[in-house]
């Protein structure tokens, strides 16, 4: 039984280990179904528009030969084990030298843990928790992990200054899912920054993933009597609270983060959001001179104005791109080499530059505001 | 008579050369090893699952609740406690971790059968539906225990685990699991828990240890899907809460009842067919199955359907499955079982050996037909 | 202290919109339990349809809430139906196990068939316009208001048309003996049908109401909340209509407690305990019989 199984097995996924033309294999992990398939869907769309211009231009130039780019795309349904699983697949069947993605840090935490065990370049494009670039069981930064955005605590400094001294607030309520890395992440970085800065944290409430009641919880935060209520959740999830929030009286004014950035929180969320701020990675509307042409583009191919994880994902194509280039080779090591040492990199989301050793960028955020059903560009924070 | 007695010997060390084989030499890519594991650890929690479901005849909704004890519990040992070890005893780590892992997965085990026993306690007085409930209850618990518990990652999840499962240990499990559970099923306490199935108050007239057969089957049925767990977690190098909820216990469910219930030969075609069907789908497996078509066919067919099967998989699979209980309600093998998975002194007992042990053609819950 | 009054009371509020809408999805569990001893796995996803068929009619018919709710519930009770002439009625005389795998597979491929057509959650529009009091500290919604009367007005009804109806009778009739009924004229898969359909249905109507609750919409919210809705039938005893109600209530207040005073992450655990804890104490739930095995 257990041979004829194994036969069978065998016969019906035999094949993909038959010879391969040289070209640079590429994987995709991404949110494509599940419960942030916008995130899944800005993140091909980016790679493969890369993919599509890179490959216009005769491919890239590994050391004086054109190799084209072979991208191969994995969906991780919105589970944390899909996207381990989809990192084994990518690694041991297609034999990518890089793989990037996914994007939300509950899913690209173990996809990371799985490549490094592999001496697989990882890059991710949106994940901002901190332990997404450093090793589970030491906490020093992995070899070849490396993200295209900035990280939560830099992110959650920016957004409790922000709460504090531009909307003056001087009480705060905390609504978190505690059973996400990067919710949990920089729920924590803001009550610390914020305290520091002499604001009083009043509630600080959790929740557990798919829940959607959140009325005990919020009935909690409105006796609590905040200035500002800090959501720092997935935008498919927001709105919900939002409304929630609202019909149990709650009015003081909400703040979210770089996961409120997608389109479809506007459509989820409709009037409710009106007028609140959140951080994010860049502004379409005042983005760097690089990043015009790939709006353009961007905007003509999939009739959307490219999200941040779109941008994110385009810089962390060209950023690889740039360090196969460099390498002159496609040996996984010699790349993850060139990448660390890249001396800087123009991307669409700003300059961003590794130092030494890790895996983090350093670059600048941006604040924005929901206006007449729009993001609109408020002001840029930096490092 | 003489053949019969060597083949099955044979069988088993033939392959367990091939599980060794396979990987050195490479006859199916990594990926395709990565499969063939995942159905020995499938074969393992549905087999499992069956004595309980089938052969008891109650109905389990727990395997993933006994599987996340094994995990967590296997995990904790290879990442925690074996790193300690080597500290304090001045052991070789490289060593330690090869000689600790099937220590850490049978401590695994025998965790999650300290977990059945746990459940076996309500089972003497809940039956049926109530108890189905009280095993749910308990994935429910152990699911959230591990939530609130944050030293091992809390809801977020453990990692940390070194790619420790093999082919070679995967399928020596899956060996040792075949083994003990088709000798139970025909010992003297497996037919303990076939009469509990059959009718529970008349083997307890007839002086059958109904408790102690219970107890048996639920600490088997747990020990094995706890292994199964600790086995998972050190392949997958991750494990979450999330990873082992309802959706884990109702995939072996439809393992088992697939293959057909109370026939270990069942679990293993049901476990195998479910892992395997659900790669094949894939739309890199089927656009290779298809690649031998004309490029002006096969272009089309691959852009309209065969791309969109990561989704639609998911929606083919379910109706195999509503359409396999409708023609064969009993599961592909029905109530038959394959020779070889009947030790040798009962199957000239059983006529062809085709039959498991049944006093009655009939299973629990079936109606009985006629006026009562 | 009145402060703490209030609190309290709010959270009452919130408990029992939560209990209204377990309670609408119990009763079709315990229905069809009743009738047919089966666990139909798939009545949460009846619910989920429930839910976009609200969308379908409120957010692409354009249709006001009470032409959106009669929708929903007539659609899902169709859905119900079919379901069981399909899915559950070729195996009434197969093993049970069998039906109740059927129906997880039903259940999986409802999920996984909206999932495919598309991945996207999908937002409902307010129904009608939606207000906000504040007495003494204490807040109402008019949509929660709206979740309470249509619930109890449901269960109300179904509770008469179970008590004092022929065919609630004829219902009760095949719950008790399915053998011995049909000799006495009564249309056993008439009945059958009648049940799945007013089960679905009012699946279709809790869809609806939660879908305005809980405005954002995607294909897996029927899984966790069906399986809350079936603990909540067992707790008040499976099989029994008021039981199911008081389970519901039961289970909702249990859950908002939970998280109004302890870390919200206690909420599953302490639910489960409590569920456990009464099915070792009390196995056959608040308001069920035992049912008396003969030798």
């Amino acid at each position: 039984m257990k041979k004829t199984a194994a036969l069978l097995a065998a016969a019906i996924l035999y094949g993909a280990a038959g010879a391969r033309a040289e070209s640079v294999r590429i994987g995709v992990i991404a949110e494509i179904t599940g419960d942030m398939p916008a995130v899944g869907a800005s993140c091909r769309n980016a790679a493969e528009m890369a993919v599509k211009e890179v490959n216009a231009a005769g491919g890239i130039n590994v050391g004086g030969k054109k190799l084209k780019v072979e991208l191969f795309v994995e969906d991780n349904g919105g589970k944390a084990d899909q996207s381990a699983a989809a990192a084994q697949k990518l690694i041991t069947q297609e034999e990518v030298v890089a793989i990037i993605g996914p994007n939300a840090s509950r899913y690209a935490i173990p996809a990371s843990e799985i490549a490094e065990g592999n001496q697989t370049i990882f890059i991710t494009p949106w994940s901002t928790n901190p332990k997404t670039t450093l090793d589970a069981v030491t906490g020093k930064p992995k070899r070849y992990a490396f993200r295209s955005c900035f990280i939560d605590p830099f992110q959650g400094k920016v957004l409790a200054r922000f709460a504090a001294e531009t909307m003056k607030a001087k009480k705060a309520a905390v609504l978190y899912d505690v059973a996400s890395d990067y919710n949990k992440g920089i729920a924590e970085v803001f009550k610390a920054d914020y305290e520091k800065l002499g604001g009083k944290v009043v509630a600080f409430e959790t929740y557990t993933t798919n829940d959607r009641d959140f009325s005990a919880q919020l009935t909690k935060i409105k006796a609590a009597a905040p200035d500002v209520v800090f959501l720092p959740n997935y935008y498919s999830e927001v709105p919900l609270q939002v409304q929630q929030a609202h019909r149990l009286g709650i009015t003081a004014p909400f703040l979210g983060s770089d996961s409120w950035g997608s389109a479809e929180l506007l459509k989820l969320g409709g009037a409710d959001l009106e007028g609140y701020y959140f951080s994010t990675h860049y502004s379409a509307e005042n983005a760097a001179p690089a990043a015009v042409k790939f709006i353009a583009g961007y905007t003509k191919a999939y009739g959307a104005t490219p999200d941040d994880v779109a941008a994110l994902t385009w810089d962390a194509f060209g950023l690889l791109f740039t360090a196969i280039g460099n390498a002159g080779k496609t040996d996984r090591e010699a790349v993850r080499n060139a990448l660390a040492k890249l001396p800087g990199y123009a991307g669409v989301t700003g300059d961003m530059k590794f130092q030494d050793g890790s895996g983090d960028p350093i670059k600048s955020a941006v604040i924005l505001q929901i206006k007449g059903g729009k993001f609109v560009y408020v002001t840029n924070a930096q490092p | 008579m003489m053949r019969e007695r060597i083949a099955l010997p044979v069988i088993v060390v033939a392959g367990l050369a091939l599980s060794f084989a396979i990987p050195a030499y490479g006859l199916v890519n990594k990926y395709q090893q990565m499969i063939l594991m995942y159905v020995g650890i499938n074969i393992i929690l549905a087999v499992s699952l069956n004595l309980v479901n089938g052969y008891m005849g109650e109905f389990s909704l727990g395997s993933a609740g006994f599987m996340a004890v094994g995990a967590y519990t296997a995990s904790v040992a290879t990442v925690r406690l074996l790193p300690a070890a080597c500290v304090h005893l001045g052991l070789d780590p490289a060593a330690a971790l090869f000689w600790g892992f099937p220590l850490a997965v049978l401590a695994g085990g025998m965790m999650a059968a300290l977990f059945g026993l746990l459940v076996a306690f309500p089972s003497f007085k809940t039956r049926g539906d109530y108890l189905a409930l009280v095993t749910l209850a308990f994935l429910m618990i152990v699911k959230s225990a591990i939530e609130n518990l944050d030293v091992i990652g809390g809801p977020r999840g453990f990692l940390g685990m070194k790619r420790l499962t093999t082919l070679p240990w995967v399928y020596a499990w899956t060996v040792l699991t075949l083994l003990v559970i088709r000798n139970f099923v025909y010992s003297r306490f497996g037919r303990g828990v076939l009469a509990v199935r059959e009718d529970e108050i008349a083997a307890e007239l007839t002086g059958v240890d109904t408790r102690r057969a219970k107890f048996l089957a639920f600490t088997l049925s747990a020990f094995f899907s706890g292994v199964a767990g600790g086995l998972f977690a050190h392949l997958l190098q991750f494990i979450s809460p999330r990873v082992f909820d309802i959706i884990k216990s109702t995939d072996v469910l439809i393992m088992v009842y697939l293959g057909g219930i109370a026939s270990i030969g069942g679990s293993v075609l049901g476990a195998t067919l479910y892992t395997v069907l659900l790669e094949a789908l894939r739309p890199s497996a089927v656009a290779w199955a298809f690649g031998w078509l004309p490029a002006a066919l096969f272009e089309p067919l691959n852009t309209h359907v065969i791309s969109h099967l990561n989704v639609w998989r998911m929606v083919i699979m379910p109706l195999l499955l509503v359409l396999v209980m409708l023609y064969r309600p009993r599961g592909i093998m029905g109530l038959r079982e394959l020779r070889w998975l009947v030790p040798r002194r009962d199957r000239d007992a059983l006529g062809k050996g085709l039959h498991p042990p049944c006093a009655s053609p009939r299973l629990p819950g079936e109606p009985g037909g006629g006026v009562r | 202290m009145e402060s703490r009054l209030v609190y309290a009371l709010q959270q009452s509020l919130n408990a029992l919109q939560l209990g209204s809408i377990y309670a609408l999805i119990a009763l079709g569990y315990t229905m069809v339990y009743g009738v047919l001893t089966m666990i139909n796995f798939a009545h949460g996803d009846v619910f989920m349809v429930g839910a976009f068929l609200c969308f379908a009619a409120a957010s692409l018919a354009g249709l006001p809430f009470v032409p959106t709710l009669l929708a929903a519930m007539l659609g899902a009770a169709v859905l119900g139906v079919a379901i069981e002439r399909l899915a559950y009625r070729p195996l009434r005389n197969a093993p049970r196990v069998s039906a109740i795998i059927t129906a997880l597979g039903v259940g999986i491929f409802l999920e996984n068939f909206l999932l495919a057509l598309n991945p996207y959650p999908r937002s409902i529009p307010k129904l009608f316009g939606e207000g906000a009091w504040s007495a003494g500290g204490l807040s109402f919604s008019s949509l929660q208001i709206l979740i309470v009367v249509v619930s109890l007005a449901l269960m109300l009804l179904l509770d008469r048309l179970v008590h004092h109806t022929m065919l609630g009778t004829a219902m009760r009739a095949v719950s008790f003996d399915r053998a011995f009924v049909p000799l006495m004229g009564v249309p056993v898969d008439l009945v059958i049908s009648a049940t799945f359909a007013i089960g679905a249905g009012l699946a279709g109507a809790a869809g609806t109401l939660y879908a305005m609750a809980y405005p954002v919409i995607d294909p897996y919210m029927g899984i966790m909340v069906g399986w809350k809705a079936f603990i909540a039938a067992v707790i008040g005893g499976i099989g029994n209509i008021r039981g199911a109600m008081i389970g519901a209530f039961i289970l909702g207040t249990t859950e908002i407690m939970v998280a109004a005073f302890l870390p919200s992450t206690y909420r599953d655990f302490v639910a489960f305990t409590f569920l456990l804890v009464l099915l070792v104490a009390r196995p056959y739930g608040i308001l069920g019989q035992p049912r008396i095995q003969k030798v």
